[in-house]
């Protein structure tokens, strides 16, 4: 069947199977690889992206569930070449080692501070706890988006 | 956007140094295996055993074969037309590639369709019709030896049992001796469950068999690509110079990532048939059934002591439980592994330690998940017994290890079961650990909250790893050494690149290995290019695991830095016109004796060495150099850990308020990816001492087959950290690294789990520490956590 979406600002079209998940068809449909895939549960969090502005984790979704939706990705994340200070705080504090866990992580962290633009440590813990990270212990992480907290206000507010 | 205040500045050499490989993965660019699409690619499923045990009776493959989607389906039967039905394992056995005769756990390997998506693989499996007889399973590791069990390996030739091997280290008679005559001796089983290393990529590969040049490539999840490469060699008979393996971005391994699984050899297979590439990622469940879990540990420990707190012995006794085929990764002289360094940090008079290894109808490995070659089990032996000491005996577990640790004048320090310790300040570090915590203002509190009917509980462990394998006299793997290569090369501009044999899972090699080169030849990290993971581009070596890229492939890197550097004195002295033992060295130039002006930069003399300049006698042109590093011991990192959890005497739920880890590495090339390091390895201790295990029903059927039931620790579980550090560099290393990678992993369990024995005042309750065990280790009967069973 047809499903038909925005994704990073475009509109897509495509022909796919009624049970593809949407991790598979930004990945395989879309060539976004930025997003993973971990654990088939919604236990791991490494599928997360943005569905109408809300974080999902991309696994347990079907494609056509987002069929008329707005998609955003890690791709889309850093605009025009500069990077979103998530992903400038998460270089500065080491909050990411393999990398595997750190699309959703931003993606996340991103939706967090566009609700809450100065989280505690409890907070952000708990905005991630749904997401695992093998490497780093949420540490750095934690520390990761702190440091884009501290750092918005040089965002240029941008529509 | 964000518009960055200072820009880090680069140090040259050592330092806090951002990562150059985040620019990648910060825009979602990492390329994972899983990430590889290549030209009429091809996609693989494999086909499961729902049984732990049982017979084949027949295999029907028809409807699979004639799904119109379907290119391929393989089965034992075909392979063992080509040889492949069995591969040889990491320790001297074999292991099923299809299984052929029998399934020997659940999740076992049975057959693999190629097919042209993903989803329609996936359906075939279902077409696939397998008939069973079932047998019974062995489960319990204690049943595994007796005389009525099943014998689950009867394609051994004249097996009847299912004992793998016995293997001990240390002197018995001396150890008895010392029992004979201790004021105290206390005994204590214990079990370290099965856990698994979960990393959050799962295993796969892309083959790719390019039938007009005969090339193979195999895109792989793999720590060790060389090994591979020469593994595939020997087992498929291909020509290792037509083989390339690359491990591209790996998305966490822990040791999970080290051997060669059927499902690669499955898509090798598949591509060699269809003449396609193949792709096969396996999915959560089967990376948690199948492939390499860590630890299942049956321990009997005993300690020796005089009545006033000196430690004078240690005898243990383990049953090791291998799975259905042993497949641990470790040096070949070691059944298991590094277990021995289970004396730990105290200087005893005598110890012994006997392992017997078993079978049972469970999936293969045992060394994985960061464990330093089973040190991690050793570690948390001696940490816990020696807390049940202390307890016997009424002391304060931080007096009893400070009496009893390795003095700084007895390094380096001969253990009883043979190992040569490096170097280390153990009490110092301790004291340091004991500082941070505020320990004494903690045991006050503790006791005021006793009074209150509060449950507080401190938690101490002091470990020593030796890792860094290995010498090679000592140390192989199917008999290919653990020697690691290097090469350095310095192009005519100054820019230089270096590759290396190990690759990295997240460590930050790009960053780390560059820096090395910095600090021995003075060009900045950012005009390094660190070259790893591709068997076509790289030297051979065996890879990263057991902590053993900085110890070893460091040491390699910074001994062929070095060579580039003496090199460059010969250039420079003919640049120079002078005699080059009138040059010395400052970071990044040689000049004259006496006069500092006069001297050429690594950048000028790499420049005349591509160019005109006539070479002294003996000095060929370009400036770069190789080695292979032979560890001439291992490097024994260190630390003192202390936990510190509030138990709900309601519940039995645990809460880990503080951790204190202070840990002596020696060198820290980068301190910064040095503690992201320790980070990570004390959430797998939180988790594996309070969450995870991987336990058994009756029949064989795996209880912790998803994320769901097999509980990682998420941002809730883990405190703050709170990290400090001693710096006893290694005596022996180039750099004076001793590895960094499982100290946190190997040295966190028992702090937790000493924690909450503390606060609950029960000797011993074997992990993972639920809120349920907790609950009845506090009623006086903890469980059985590998089994489903009471």
């Amino acid at each position: 069947m047809q499903v038909t979406m925005t994704v990073n600002g475009e509109e897509v079209t495509r022909d796919v199977e009624p049970r593809l998940l949407l991790i598979h068809f930004v990945r395989d449909h879309l060539g976004l690889t930025g997003s993973h895939w971990g654990c088939d549960t919604s236990n791991c969090g490494t599928c997360v992206l943005w569905m109408d502005g809300e974080p999902v984790k991309s696994c347990t979704v079907l494609a056509v569930m987002a069929g008329g939706r707005t998609i955003r990705t890690v791709e889309d994340l850093a605009r025009d070449g500069e990077l979103d200070p998530v992903q400038e705080g998460f270089m500065r504090e080491h909050g990411l080692q393999c990398g595997f866990c750190t699309p959703g992580m931003m993606m996340t962290a991103r939706w967090l501070l566009d609700r809450n633009p100065d989280p505690s440590e409890t907070e952000i813990r708990e905005a991630i706890s749904g997401q695992i990270c093998r490497c780093t212990g949420y540490e750095n992480i934690v520390r990761s988006v702190r440091w884009a907290a501290e750092h918005e206000t040089q965002v240029e507010v941008t529509t | 956007m964000t518009t960055v205040e200072e820009p880090a500045t680069t140090p040259i050499g050592f330092g806090r140094m951002l990562r150059k490989e985040d620019a990648r993965f910060l825009r979602g660019q990492g390329h994972y295996v899983d990430d590889i699409v290549l030209p009429g690619m091809l996609h693989g499923a494999v086909l499961r055993s729902p049984l732990a045990h049982a017979r084949i009776l027949s295999i029907d493959t028809s409807a699979a074969e004639a799904h119109p989607k379907v290119k391929a389906v393989i089965t034992g039967a075909t392979l063992e037309t080509l040889g492949l039905a069995w591969m040889p394992s990491l320790s001297h056995d074999v292991v099923a590639v299809l299984a052929t005769d029998k399934v020997r756990f659940q999740g076992q390997e049975v057959a693999f369709v190629v097919a042209e998506d993903h989803y329609s693989a996936r359906d075939a499996l279902e077409l696939i019709e397998v008939d069973y007889e079932p047998l019974d399973p062995v489960v319990d590791a204690r049943r595994a030896l007796e005389d009525d069990a099943p014998v689950i390996r009867d394609d051994i030739e004249g097996k009847t049992d299912n004992h793998i091997f016995d293997w001990e280290s240390g002197d018995a008679a001396e150890a008895e001796a010392v029992f004979a005559r201790a004021d105290v001796v206390v005994t204590q089983d214990m079990l370290y469950p099965r856990v698994h290393p979960a990393p959050m990529e799962t295993c796969g590969a892309v083959a790719d068999m390019d039938k007009v040049s005969g090339k193979l490539t195999i895109h792989c999840t793999t720590q060790a690509p060389h090994a591979h490469r020469t593994l595939y060699a020997l087992v498929a008979g291909l020509p290792e110079h037509k083989i390339r393996v690359n491990s591209p971005d790996i998305g966490g391994g822990f040791g999970n990532k080290v051997g060669i699984y059927p499902g690669y050899v499955c898509a090798i297979v598949g591509s060699i048939v269809t003449g396609k590439p193949v792709k096969w990622m396996e999915d959560r469940s089967e990376n948690l059934m199948s492939t390499s879990f860590a630890r299942d540990y049956h321990m009997r420990g005993e300690i020796a002591a005089t009545r006033d707190g000196r430690i004078t012995g240690l005898r243990v006794h383990v049953l090791a439980d291998h799975g259905a085929f042993n497949n641990t990764a470790q040096p070949t002289k070691y059944p298991a592994g590094f277990f021995h360094i289970f004396t730990g940090s105290y200087d005893l008079e005598a110890a012994h330690c006997q392992v017997t290894g078993v079978y049972t109808n469970k999936a293969p490995g045992g060394v994985a998940y960061a464990c330093s070659f089973r040190v991690t089990e050793a570690a948390y032996l001696v940490e816990r017994i020696v807390d049940c000491l202390a307890d016997e005996l009424g002391m304060d577990p931080a007096e009893l290890r400070m009496r009893n640790l390795i003095r700084p004048e007895q390094f380096p320090y001969m253990c009883k079961t043979g190992w040569e310790y490096d170097s280390g300040d153990y009490p110092r570090t301790l004291r340091l650990a004991l500082e941070m915590a505020g320990y004494d203002e903690l045991r006050r509190e503790q006791a005021e909250k006793r009074a209150r009917g509060e449950l507080m509980g401190i938690g101490l462990s002091f470990f020593t790893e030796t890792v860094g394998a290995g010498p090679r006299k000592h140390m192989d793997i199917l008999g290919l050494g653990m020697a690691d290569g290097a090469e350095v090369r310095v192009h005519p501009t100054g820019k230089a690149v270096v590759r290396l044999s190990v690759q990295s899972q997240g460590q930050g090699h790009e960053t780390t290995f560059a820096q090395i080169v910095a600090e021995e030849l003075g060009i900045s990290p950012d005009d390094i290019e660190v070259v790893h993971g591709d068997t076509d581009n790289t030297p051979f070596g065996l890879g990263t695991y057991g902590s053993r890229s900085t110890p070893v492939s460091g040491a390699a890197v910074a001994v062929t830095a070095r060579r580039v550097r003496d090199k460059a004195r010969l250039i420079a002295a003919a640049m120079i016109e002078c005699a080059p033992e009138d040059l010395e060295w400052e970071k990044g130039r040689w000049f004259v004796k006496g006069d500092p002006s006069t001297g050429k930069t690594v950048q000028e003399i790499a420049l005349a060495s591509h160019g005109t300049l006539e070479l002294p006698e003996g000095v060929e042109g370009h400036l770069d150099a190789q080695c292979v590093y032979d560890p001439p011991n291992l490097t024994y990192p260190y630390g003192a850990y202390i936990c510190v959890v509030d138990v709900d005497p309601g519940t039995g739920a645990v809460k880990v308020r503080r951790f204190i880890a202070v840990d002596d590495c020696g060198t820290r090339i980068n301190p910064m990816i040095v503690e992201g390091q320790i980070h990570g390895g004390l959430a797998d201790g939180v988790g594996m001492a309070l969450m995870e295990a991987i336990a058994f029903d009756e029949d064989g059927n795996c209880l912790g087959g998803s994320f769901m039931d097999y509980l990682l620790p998420t941002s809730m579980e883990c405190p703050s950290w709170e990290v400090g550090e001693t710096v006893t560099p290694s005596p022996h290393h180039p750099i004076g690294a001793k590895g960094i990678g499982e100290s946190a992993t190997v040295g966190s369990p028992a702090a937790v789990v000493n924690a909450v024995l503390d606060a609950i005042g029960v000797r011993h309750a074997d992990m993972p520490l639920t809120p349920a065990q907790v609950w009845r280790a506090m009623q006086g009967r903890p469980f059985r956590t590998d089994l489903a069973v009471e």
